[in-house]
C-alpha cells in the first residue's frame, strides 16, 4: 500500500476498540479470570504499522496483543472465545490474552516484558532466509526499553542487518512507575546509537504512524535493515482493568480510607529523616496527581484525533465496525451466557 | 497480632529496617507496592526500579556483597527467568568461590503460584529450580506468622534467600492480578493462610526447619505454601474414612529439612508429596531420594503440575493440585 487510505486505517482502529471494549464487558461480567491489559490509546499505533503488512509478515507481540490480531485480521470469534477461556478458542483456551499464538498470522505474543525483541529479530532472521522481501515487526512499550533483552536485539538485528521494524508504543508509564524517572536519556536517540533509523511520531495520528512505518517496512523489505519507531500514545483504561491507580481516581473516599491510615502509622513510626519521610510521601503524590491530570487531558483518545480528520464519515465506520465486532463476539458467546 | 499475610511480610521489613539502615528494598513499583515502607523510610532506601531485572537483581549482588543488606522484589518469580545468572552464576557464588570470605547477605523477594487464571507465564512456582542451585535458600511460607518469621530470618541470614510469597495468601497481589476490583469473581483461598495471629515481640523463623501442621499415624503428606492448605482439608476427609493423616508443612525447600521427612517417613511409611511446582527433577523427587537412601521402608507417591499452567480457570484446576486431588492419592496410596 503506497498511497494512504485514511478511512481504512480508522476502520480499523475502530475494530480494534470495539474488540477490547467487548473484552473489557465481559471482563467486568466476570467472565474473564486474571489481569486483562487493554489496548486503547494504541490503536493508531497499531493501525498505522499494521497496514503495511502482507501474507508471509511476522509480528511478535506483547501482553497488549489483541489489537494487532484484531487489525491483520485474526479470527475475532476464536480471539474472543480464547478469552473466555473456551476449548474453541484460538489456542483452545489455554493461552488467553496474554499468550496468543496464531501460526498462520506468524504472530506471537508474551506476557514477559521485552521478549518481544528477540522474538523479533528470529522472526525476521526466518525471513531473511525463508520469504525474502517479508518483514517481521516487533511491539513493546518504552519500559520495555529498559529491559536488557531488547537492548540486546537492537544490537542483534544491526548487526545482522535483518528485515525488523521495532515499534516503541509509549504511553510514559510501566504499570505505577512513570518510565520518565527510570530511564535515561530518549529513546528515539538510543535506538539510533545502535546505527539503525529512528522516528518518533504522534500515536495518536494513525496517518503519522502510517508515513514513518512506510519508510520502516519498506526499507527492511529492501534489505536495508531495522529501523526503529517511537510512538507516543495513551493507555485510556490505564495498565489493566481495575488499575490500582484508576480506582483512587474513581474513589478517592474509599481508597483513601483503605491506604490512610497504615500511610499516616507509618510516617509516624520511626524511620527516615522527616526530609526522607516528605520526599517519600511526595512520590506517592505525585504519581496520583500525574495520573489525575493526564485523565482531565482526555483530548488522548487516538479515535477522536484520528477521526476528526475525516469528520463524519468516522462515526459511520465506528458504528460499522462495531456491529461486526459485537456480532462475532455473540457468536463466540452464543449458548454459552451463564457458563 | 492478627494480621494478614502481607503485613506479616512487611511488618518484618519495616522492623528489620528500623534496626539496620543496611537494610534497603528496591525493585519495580515498589513505590506503590510498598508505599508505607516509601512513607517511613523514604526513597533512599524504597526504590523504583526500571524493567531491567538483570541489572538490578545483580546489583542487588554487589550491593550485598560491598555492605548493604537488600531486599530485592522480582514481582512474580516466574521472571527470575530474565536474570537467573544474578542468582545462577554470581549469589550463589560467592561465598564458594571466595572460600567462604565473602557472602552475600540478600533476600529476594517473589510472588509465586496459581488459581486465579493468569496462564502459566505468571503462575509457576519454580521453588525446585532455584532450589536446586548450592548456595541459596528458598524460603515458601503458608501463613503470616511464618511468612514474618521467615521474612525476619531471611534478612538476619548473611546468604542469600529467595522468599516466595503465594498470590493466594497475599491479598494484594490476588487484588490486582485476580480480581482487579471485582466482586463477581471467586478465589479458593485458605483462610488461615491469608490471614492470623503474628506473635509478638516479632522472631525469626529458622529457615530449614518443617512443621507438622497435623499429626496422623497412617499417611504423612509432605508439602509447602497454599497446598498445605489443600492437605489439611484433604486430612480432614480421609479422616472421616479412618485415616490419620499427617500434615507436614516444610516452609523452606532449600535447606530442606531431612529430619522431618525422615521422621514422618519412619513413623507412617506411607509419603504422599504435594508440590505446586513442576513434579519432574524437582521437590518431590528430592523428598524422595532423600527417604530411599536413608534405608527407611515407606511408600511413595507424588502429585503436582507436568505441564505448564493453562491460561483457562476450569484447566488450570485440572493441573494445579486441589484438596480432592489430595484426598485420592492418599486414599490409593494406602489401598495400595
Ligand atoms: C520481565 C518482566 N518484568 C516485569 C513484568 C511485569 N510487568 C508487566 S507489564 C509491565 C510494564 C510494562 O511497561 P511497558 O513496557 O511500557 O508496557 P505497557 O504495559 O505500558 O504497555 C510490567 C513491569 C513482566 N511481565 N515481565
Amino acid at each position: 500500500m503506497d498511497e494512504i487510505k485514511l478511512e481504512k486505517l480508522y476502520s480499523q482502529m475502530a475494530r480494534m476498540r470495539s474488540f477490547e471494549l467487548a473484552a473489557s464487558d465481559l471482563w467486568q461480567r466476570g467472565m474473564i479470570s486474571g489481569e486483562l491489559h487493554l489496548g486503547t490509546g494504541e490503536e493508531a499505533v497499531v493501525a498505522g504499522v499494521v497496514a503495511h503488512l502482507v501474507e508471509g509478515d511476522a509480528m511478535a507481540l506483547d501482553h497488549r496483543s489483541t489489537p494487532p490480531l484484531v487489525a491483520r485480521g485474526a479470527d475475532i470469534k476464536l480471539l474472543a472465545s480464547e478469552l473466555l477461556g473456551w476449548q474453541d478458542g484460538i489456542c483452545r483456551g489455554r493461552g488467553g490474552h496474554m499468550h496468543l499464538f496464531v501460526p498462520d498470522l506468524l504472530s506471537a505474543s508474551s506476557g514477559i516484558v521485552g521478549s518481544s525483541g528477540p522474538l523479533g529479530v528470529g522472526f525476521a532472521l526466518a525471513a531473511s532466509r525463508l520469504r525474502p522481501g517479508k518483514v517481521a515487526v516487533c511491539f513493546f512499550g518504552e519500559g520495555a526499553m529498559n529491559q536488557g533483552m531488547m537492548l540486546e536485539s537492537l544490537n542483534l538485528a544491526v548487526s545482522w542487518k535483518l528485515p525488523l521494524v521495532f515499534v516503541c508504543k509509549d504511553n510514559g508509564w510501566a504499570i505505577t512507575t512513570r518510565s520518565k524517572d527510570v530511564t535515561s536519556g530518549r529513546l528515539e536517540r538510543r535506538a539510533r546509537a545502535f546505527g539503525m533509523p529512528s522516528w518518533r511520531v504522534n500515536g495518536l495520528r494513525a496517518d503519522k504512524v502510517w508515513e514513518a512505518s512506510r519508510r520502516a517496512i519498506s526499507r527492511a523489505r529492501a534489505g536495508g535493515g531495522p529501523a526503529f519507531i517511537l510512538a507516543r500514545c495513551t493507555h485510556l483504561d490505564g495498565h489493566f482493568l481495575g488499575d490500582p491507580l484508576l480506582r483512587v481516581l474513581e474513589d478517592p473516599v474509599g481508597q483513601m480510607r483503605e491506604i490512610g491510615e497504615p500511610l499516616i502509622k507509618s510516617v509516624a513510626s520511626e524511620g527516615a529523616t522527616w526530609k526522607e519521610k516528605v520526599a517519600g510521601l511526595g512520590s506517592i503524590g505525585k504519581t496520583i496527581s500525574v495520573v489525575a491530570l493526564e485523565r482531565r487531558l482526555r483530548k488522548l483518545d487516538p479515535l477522536e484525533v484520528t477521526g476528526k480528520l475525516l469528520g463524519d464519515k468516522a462515526l459511520e465506520l465506528r458504528a460499522e465496525a462495531e456491529s461486526e465486532i459485537e456480532a462475532e463476539v455473540a457468536k463466540a458467546l452464543k449458548g454459552r451466557e451463564g457458563l | 497480632m492478627r494480621m494478614t499475610f502481607s503485613q506479616a511480610i512487611e511488618e518484618a521489613i519495616a522492623y528489620a529496617m528500623a534496626q539496620d539502615e543496611r537494610v534497603i528494598v528496591f525493585g519495580e513499583d515498589v513505590h506503590l507496592l510498598r508505599m508505607n515502607l516509601l512513607a517511613r523510610f523514604g526513597p533512599q532506601r524504597v526504590m523504583n526500579t526500571p524493567i531491567s531485572e538483570s541489572a538490578f537483581l545483580g546489583a542487588a549482588v554487589g550491593a550485598a556483597m560491598a555492605g548493604l543488606r537488600p531486599i530485592v522484589e522480582v514481582m512474580l518469580v516466574d521472571f527470575i527467568g530474565v536474570c537467573l545468572d544474578a542468582l545462577l552464576n554470581q549469589a550463589a557464588k560467592v561465598e564458594a568461590f571466595s572460600g567462604g570470605r565473602w557472602r552475600v547477605p540478600m533476600v529476594v523477594r517473589a510472588s509465586c503460584g496459581g488459581g486465579y487464571g493468569d496462564a502459566g507465564q505468571h503462575e509457576q512456582c519454580l521453588w525446585g529450580l532455584l532450589a536446586g542451585i548450592p548456595g541459596l535458600a528458598v524460603v515458601v511460607p503458608s501463613n503470616p506468622a511464618d511468612a514474618c518469621g521467615l521474612m525476619l530470618a531471611s534478612i538476619l541470614n548473611n546468604s542469600p534467600v529467595v522468599f516466595l510469597e503465594h498470590k493466594l495468601l497475599s491479598d494484594y497481589w490476588l487484588l490486582y492480578l485476580g480480581s482487579g476490583g471485582r466482586k463477581n469473581v471467586s478465589f479458593d483461598v485458605p483462610s488461615d493462610g491469608a490471614e492470623g495471629e503474628v506473635p509478638l515481640p516479632l522472631s525469626a523463623v529458622p529457615i530449614g526447619s518443617a512443621k507438622v501442621r497435623r499429626a496422623g499415624k497412617d499417611i504423612a503428606i509432605i508439602t509447602l505454601g497454599v497446598s498445605v492448605h489443600r492437605a489439611l482439608e484433604a486430612a480432614e476427609k480421609l479422616w472421616g474414612r479412618g485415616i490419620e493423616a499427617e500434615v507436614i508443612d516444610l516452609r523452606s525447600v532449600s535447606p530442606l529439612d531431612s529430619e522431618a521427612i525422615l521422621s514422618a517417613a519412619a513413623k507412617t511409611r506411607r509419603v504422599l508429596v504435594v508440590d505446586e511446582d513442576y513434579l519432574g527433577f524437582g521437590l518431590s523427587g528430592e523428598v524422595a531420594a532423600i527417604i530411599s537412601s536413608s534405608g527407611i521402608q515407606s511408600s511413595f507417591a507424588r502429585i503436582g503440575p507436568l505441564q505448564a499452567i493453562p491460561y483457562a480457570r476450569h484447566l488450570e484446576d485440572e493441573v494445579l493440585p486441589g484438596a480432592d486431588d489430595i484426598f485420592r492419592a492418599a486414599f490409593d496410596l494406602i489401598q495400595r
